[in-house]
């Protein structure tokens, strides 16, 4: 199994847009291609995780202008169903090119609404580009809640930024506290549905991106269908992105495979182990 | 695995026989499959020829077909109905339960008789207690483009070349599967919850959300909370949700699928 998915072509890149980089995660490379692909048309609108009444709690919603995108910035480690509103956008808000981003299963879930639309009319034909983010795992929001308040001894509402890299988690406060954890603290409160993912950097997204193999304030960027080249492509050329050669930055492409291959073998491991859970009993593969 | 969209507009030599067979059901599904609007013109006039079906064509004995497609669930003391999807099954190469009613009992479940006319009418089973059923399409109603990629992927099994025949038995695999599951019959958000939920497989995407036709599905802490007396017992939350089935590799092809799905229906 080729852990990275098919893709055409990957590059270090990092967005040209200041306003927009000056909140993102990384290379705020989600947050400029989906405002160029909303100002050219491309999307009339994408669903996205923004805030919600609880700090740190993401929750879905339909972005149809820059300054509402501008919400969505930054990685939030905890669940956020965005599938739940894929068909309120086209069936509701009437979208017709909708954009979705999400992690690799939101990503898969998407791919299953198109190609299996079982209760998901007028979604189908109505997706116009799907950018995947790479991820190891998520935590439910009360499980990050432990992490941060009990563990990491912060208030969520004092938290500016959280980051998982090095094997670390680290929680950064608006007051400049910096506090890490090693992910062996963290692990026992990850979503059990993680445990069974096979995917790290959303082998179905048109494009697909992370930090993850980039240096500091980079992102690497997969480009993967003929959608994802195109709106690309054109985004590269109207200057959205810089972008350097992966193989001439570090920590490189290696790494990304190196994670990846590390989830992936780790969970496939729980998926076999679950063909035998009980005495003879075995627990359902969702996969076969 | 390879597949040639151009191939597909070459092979269109030898239709299929198709029929539409009521039994307890509220017409949703036909709808539901019309809604393709031109595309189910495609369909007729390149693929399929439409033998049987009420008020569309003037046939009143079921003939042979290839393909049925069975609305509604069957009322087991309705002698007619019994009798019809026995003939059906046998008359057919591949029997497949479109709505919920059909594959789950859905809303029809409900029942419990005393109704005028027939009010000794009181017990709908899914199509699939009664007779063996080879694929499912659930949801109330199904959506008119569900419907039209299992039309499609049936027509490459059945007349495709050897690669589509292949693409076409990895895509119905799982709904053939659902077919003959022991929790497909009797889906229900008690599925989503004891398949998946309960299993340790939910990872909080919402798809189910989205996919219940009357709302039931709530996501509280990125996870599916049941109304539970709002289900209609369709099985959409089940079906749709990417951890009751999904294959990796045939999900990789998604891109060539999707616009093979278009081009067929050009
Ligand atoms: S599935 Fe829904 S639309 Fe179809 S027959 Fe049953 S109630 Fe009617
Ligand atoms: S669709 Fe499945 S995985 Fe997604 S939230 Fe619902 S039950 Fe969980
Ligand atoms: S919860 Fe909704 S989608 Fe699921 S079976 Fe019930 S009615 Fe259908």
């Amino acid at each position: 199994m080729n852990v990275l998915g098919k893709y055409k072509s990957v590059v270090s890149a990092r967005s040209t847009d200041k306003e927009i980089l000056k909140a993102s995660q990384d290379g705020g490379i989600v947050t400029s291609l989906f405002a160029y692909a909303l100002e050219q048309g491309i999307i009339d609108g994408a669903v996205l995780a923004g805030p919600s009444s609880r700090p740190w709690q993401p929750q879905p919603f339909v972005a149809t202008t820059r300054a509402e995108l501008l919400k969505a910035r930054g990685t939030k480690y905890n669940i956020c169903p965005q599938i739940s509103m894929l068909k309120e956008a086209t069936r509701s808000y009437g979208l017709d090119k909708v954009g979705i981003v999400g992690v690799p299963c939101q990503i898969q879930a998407t791919r299953k609404a198109q190609l299996y639309p079982i209760g998901m009319r007028d979604v189908p034909d109505k997706i116009a580009l799907v950018v995947g983010i790479y991820c190891m795992e998520v935590f439910p929001y009360k499980g990050m809640q432990l992490i941060v308040e009990d563990h990491a001894g912060q208030k969520l509402q004092s938290v500016k930024k959280m980051e998982i890299g090095k094997g670390k988690f680290t929680v950064i406060t608006e007051r400049g506290n910096v506090t890490q954890l090693p992910l062996k603290v963290t692990h026992k409160y990850e979503q059990p549905g993680c445990h069974v993912c096979l995917d790290y950097v959303a082998n179905t997204a048109d494009v697909s991106t992370g930090s993850v193999g980039s240096p500091d304030g980079w992102s690497t960027v997969f480009v993967r269908s003929r959608i994802g080249e195109d709106v690309w492509g054109k985004a590269m050329a109207a200057g959205c992105f810089e972008t350097k050669p992966i193989d001439q930055v570090k920590p490189g492409l290696e790494m990304v495979t190196k994670l990846a291959t590390e989830k992936i073998t780790k969970n496939q491991k729980t998926v076999d182990e679950r063909a035998h859970f009980g005495v003879g009993k075995a627990l359902r593969n969702p996969y076969i | 695995m390879e597949i040639f969209t151009e191939h597909v507009n070459g092979i269109m030599i030898h239709k299929i026989t198709i029929g539409h067979i009521h039994e307890s059901g509220c017409t949703g599904c036909l709808a539901a499959l019309m809604d393709n609007y031109q595309g189910i013109f495609t369909i007729l006039d390149k693929y399929a020829d439409l033998v049987y079906g009420l008020t569309l064509v003037d046939v009143r004995k079921i003939p042979k077909m290839d393909v049925a497609l069975i609305e509604g669930s069957v009322c087991i003391q309705d002698k007619l109905a019994t009798d019809e999807v026995r003939e059906v099954r046998d008359k057919s190469s591949v029997v497949i339960a479109i709505g919920g009613c059909a594959c789950s009992g859905n809303i029809t479940r409900f029942d419990r008789g005393g109704q005028q006319n027939q009010p000794q009418h009181e017990s709908f089973v899914p199509v699939s207690d009664l007779i063996d059923v080879d694929i499912f399409v659930p949801a109330c109603a199904p959506t008119p483009e569900a419907l039209r990629n299992v039309c499609v992927m049936t027509y490459l099994l059945l007349r495709g070349n050897d690669e589509q025949k292949a693409l076409a038995g990895m895509y119905l695999k799982p709904l053939m599967d659902l077919a003959r599951s022991p929790y497909g019959s009797k889906a229900s958000f008690n599925t989503l919850m004891q398949e998946v939920i309960n299993l340790g497989l939910c990872m909080g995407c919402g798809s189910c959300a989205a996919a219940c036709p009357v709302r039931a599905i709530t996501m509280e802490y990125g996870k599916p909370q049941g109304l539970r007396d709002l289900c209609v017992n369709c099985g959409a939350c089940f079906s749709q949700c990417p951890r009751s089935f999904f294959d990796h590799e045939l999900m990789e092809h998604h891109e060539q699928i999707m616009g093979m799905l278009k081009a067929v229906m050009q």
